[in-house]
């Protein structure tokens, strides 16, 4: 099983956290090899963002995610840019918050959850719409098991907003099934 | 002379500076001043650059450092850091440390790192045979200055006060008494502390500025040196062009190695071994 | 494999490696895509005893690296190009004066700025003649996290048992990435610089009647010896042109050379039966593995190699691999400056196929793909 995640939309979103918090629940917590790549501008703020997590049992040589299995797309430029990208019966997750998702291919999943929305007013903190994004993401692709996600999450988030973070991942979770899964 | 020889590597003399040059003079104030305030030769470092003076290491009998051209305080640095409980003074000219090695001089000035540097400044280029450096006086001959140097020099001494040393003087080599005391006590001072070194090039600046011999350069020392504490006694308009000698500065900075050493211990009384 | 499982960055991997190896001076100056490393042990050298500090430029950093390690310590700096290029003279220095360091250098593209957050090959060459004179100099090159930590550990050991520079050439997409590591566990062995065995008086620091590396001596040990860039003898004092430079020279160059066996760390998948052979390093290795098993589903007879240890070139060994073989193809992310040393350990009897890339972008499967597919169709 080899399992090729992208992560993608604007500096500032956590996207480089969320795909670390992913890439340590499957590598740590459950063993398996593990690559993560990104990508980002000079800039710390606004402009295009990448993660890419490779998940698999056997050894991972080329460390590019090329065709994702899995794409979470939280900007149209990242829609437009990835979506083309991801393989046949692909599964693609979209912040329907600030995404179209505009003719989508015709085998894919295509799941929108207004991630950013709900962050917002379920946990109170549109910064953690990363975390809401892992929890919906993990939820319709199953990843890794979600102990190994929340233990990552407890891990790598900032000591004090654990309770929030847990909560965003819970709120994620639940979306998706409200989302028609 | 016997006691001072002993820290000489006599085997190695004699050295390489031409007949009537002043580095000698100033590393017998060097060593006097050693002598003077007991530093031990095994732990004693002496690192320097690249040039005329900084070739003064090979003849001194202590633990040596020849470095590369304008990086000795770079180097010095790190021997500092690693062993805070070793002297380590840093011989340099001035193309070595003014120009090539100018950043790592402000730098290792506003660090404020336990390091005694001096500076052999003859006003010139003497290893590669004559060539105008920042501190040759406006106006100077050098074999790249044929028409007469337009380079305005730095007061170095005042550079390094302003970047921050805590110890400063200058001197030159007619004024040996006032040299030897004074890198004394730039050696007895818990961080950067700096003497300039004013020293004769007959064969180089002398020659080129029409200044004749070295005894005729030394009474130039003589006749255009003013003490920083009769400064104030002269007019305004016969300070110019002095070269004004002495102690410069001296004040209480945090010694940089001193507060590296600080946060160590902090850090392991917190119990932090590296995770 | 027992050990910690980490998902760690290589920067991260090349910072547990070199504390491991017992890191004890770090002088460097930020640099992307190195600046991980400085970060990582600003925090962790002071909590360890050791010295951190940031110089004013790379030229500081690599002289006080220098000054560290004649004073006893284990030393380190890290970089990428433009810093690299600044520290060739003192690289060189250290060469000279026989001063265990390690120098890391993660690649990115250039020439000048270039591309600062974009990987590239282009200083493989420069790793090795950068700076002036001929000079011994070791270089590894890793094409993962792991080996990341691995390799740097074997920087040191290196360093240290031959009195010379290493210089850990990774690039910035192993500097970057994460990947499952599994740090061992207990003590890794790694040598530390032979010591003098004789009396401060009787001590000579380049003494070569000990074999081709001298003892090492520490400042305020109480030896009193003198160091130099310039040509010296076994007494560390200057000498002229003449039978006692050339004698060093000989010696210098003769420490990487004689343990050129040791040194090379060349592995091999799939080479059995490989008419095409990929020869590959750092990052591209990725790409070239990917490659070469993409090939075998297509059943091309194809091969991997992938060397660890760039300098000294596994000459005599990629040879011996290559005899069966009927076309070479080198991917690598320059315009082909380690192929040149494949033709050259080929004698030009094998046709060397180079895969270049230069925009800063990590190489492809496919693009190594196509040129085996091509070699195939020529088999």
């Amino acid at each position: 099983m080899k399992i090729g995640v992208r992560l993608a939309g604007e500096g500032g979103q956590g996207l480089i956290l969320a795909g670390m918090i992913l890439a340590e629940a499957a590598a740590v917590e459950e063993g398996k090899n593990t690559v993560m790549t990104q990508s980002y501008g000079p800039e710390s703020r606004g402009g295009a963002s990448k993660a890419e997590v490779i998940i698999s049992d056997s050894d991972i040589d080329y460390p590019k995610v090329q065709n994702p299995d899995v794409l979470l797309v939280m900007s149209q430029e990242a829609y437009d840019k990835y979506s083309p990208d991801l393989r046949e019966g692909g599964i693609l997750l979209y912040d329907s918050s600030s995404v179209k998702a505009l003719n989508p291919k015709p085998s894919v999943k295509c799941v929108g959850v207004p991630l950013t929305e709900l962050a917002k007013k379920e946990v109170g903190r549109a910064l953690v719409a990363n975390i809401v994004a892992l929890g919906s993401l993990n939820e319709l692709s199953s990843l890794v098991s979600h102990e190994a996600l929340t233990k990552a999450v407890l891990g790598r988030v900032p000591r004090g907003t654990e309770e929030m973070n847990l909560k965003a991942l819970e709120v994620g979770r639940r979306a998706v099934g409200h989302c028609g899964k | 002379m016997s006691k001072f020889l002993s820290y000489f590597r006599v085997k190695h003399l004699p050295h390489i500076w031409c007949p009537g040059c002043g580095h000698g003079t100033v590393v017998g104030a060097l060593v006097r001043a050693i002598d003077k305030v007991g530093l031990k030769k095994e732990k004693t470092v002496i690192v320097s650059g690249i040039g005329c003076s900084s070739r003064a290491p090979g003849y001194l009998d202590f633990d040596t450092l020849h470095t590369t051209h304008g990086r000795a305080l770079a180097f010095a640095t790190g021997v500092k850091l690693s062993r805070p409980e070793l002297n380590v003074i840093v011989i340099t000219g001035d193309g070595d440390l003014a120009a090539i090695g100018g950043n790592h001089l402000i730098h290792a000035a506003r660090r404020n790192i336990d390091i005694t540097t001096v500076c052999f400044n003859n006003s010139i280029y003497g290893m590669t045979s004559g060539q105008y450096s920042p501190l040759t006086p406006l106006g100077s001959y050098a074999t790249t200055s044929p028409y007469g140097s337009l380079d305005r020099p730095f007061d170095l001494s005042a550079l390094v006060a302003a970047a921050g040393a805590p110890y400063v003087g200058r001197a030159t080599t007619y004024h040996v008494t006032l040299l030897i005391d004074l890198i004394a006590e730039a050696l007895t001072i818990k961080g950067f502390s700096f003497v300039e070194a004013i020293t004769q090039c007959p064969t180089y600046f002398g020659r080129k500025n029409k200044m004749g011999d070295a005894v005729r350069m030394l009474d130039y020392f003589k006749e255009n040196s003013v003490n920083v504490k009769a400064l104030d006694r002269l007019p305004p308009e016969e300070r110019e062009n002095k070269i004004v000698i002495g102690r410069l500065m001296k004040k209480e900075a945090p010694e940089y190695a001193e507060s590296y050493l600080d946060l160590v211990d902090r850090l392991r009384s917190q119990g932090g071994d590296g995770r | 494999m027992s050990g910690r499982v980490r998902l760690l960055q290589g920067n991260e991997a090349c910072v547990e490696g070199a504390l491991r190896a017992g890191l004890k001076f770090y002088a460097g100056y930020p640099i992307t895509p190195s600046t991980e490393i400085a970060e990582l042990l600003a925090e962790r050298l002071p909590k360890a005893g050791g010295v951190f500090i940031q110089m004013e430029d790379e030229i500081g950093s690599i002289a006080a690296v220098i000054g560290a390690s004649l004073a006893g310590l284990k030393s380190m700096t890290a970089t990428s190009g433009p810093g690299f290029s600044l520290m060739q003279e003192n690289i060189g220095y250290a060469a000279m004066a026989e001063v265990p360091c390690v120098i890391v250098n993660v690649q990115r593209m250039g020439p000048s700025t270039g591309l600062p957050t974009s990987p590239a090959q282009g200083d493989v060459m420069q790793a090795r003649w950068g700076c002036h004179g001929d000079h011994p100099v070791v270089v590894l090159c890793p094409s993962s996290v792991e080996e990341t930590f691995h390799l740097t550990i074997s920087a040191f050991d290196i360093s240290e048992a031959l009195r010379i520079p290493v210089i850990l050439l990774s690039d910035e997409v192993i500097a970057h990435m994460r990947e499952r590591v599994v740090l061992p566990e207990g003590d890794i062995p790694v040598r530390s610089r032979p010591r003098p065995t004789v009396p401060p008086e009787e001590y000579l620091p380049y003494d070569s009647s000990f074999g081709d590396v001298p003892p090492m001596a520490s400042f305020g040990d109480g030896y009193r010896f003198h160091v130099t860039g310039l040509s010296h003898d076994e007494s560390g004092f200057p000498v002229g042109p003449g039978k006692t430079t050339g004698c060093l020279m000989k010696r210098l160059l003769g420490k990487v050379e004689s343990r050129r066996k040791d040194l090379v760390n060349l592995s091999e998948e799939y080479t059995d039966d490989a008419e095409i052979l990929v020869f590959s390093y750092g990052s591209p290795a990725r790409s070239a593995l990917r490659a070469v098993r993409l090939a075998r589903e297509e059943g091309i007879k194809a091969g991997f190699l992938k060397t660890s240890t760039l300098w000294p070139f596994p000459s005599e060994e990629l040879a011996e691999r290559a005899r069966k073989a009927r076309f070479i193809i080198v991917p690598e992310m320059n315009s082909g400056q380690i192929r040149g040393e494949v033709e050259r350990s080929l004698r030009w009897d094998i046709p060397v196929i180079p895969v270049g890339r230069l925009d800063g972008e990590l190489m492809t499967p496919s693009e190594v793909l196509s040129a085996i597919r091509e070699a195939a169709g020529r088999v």
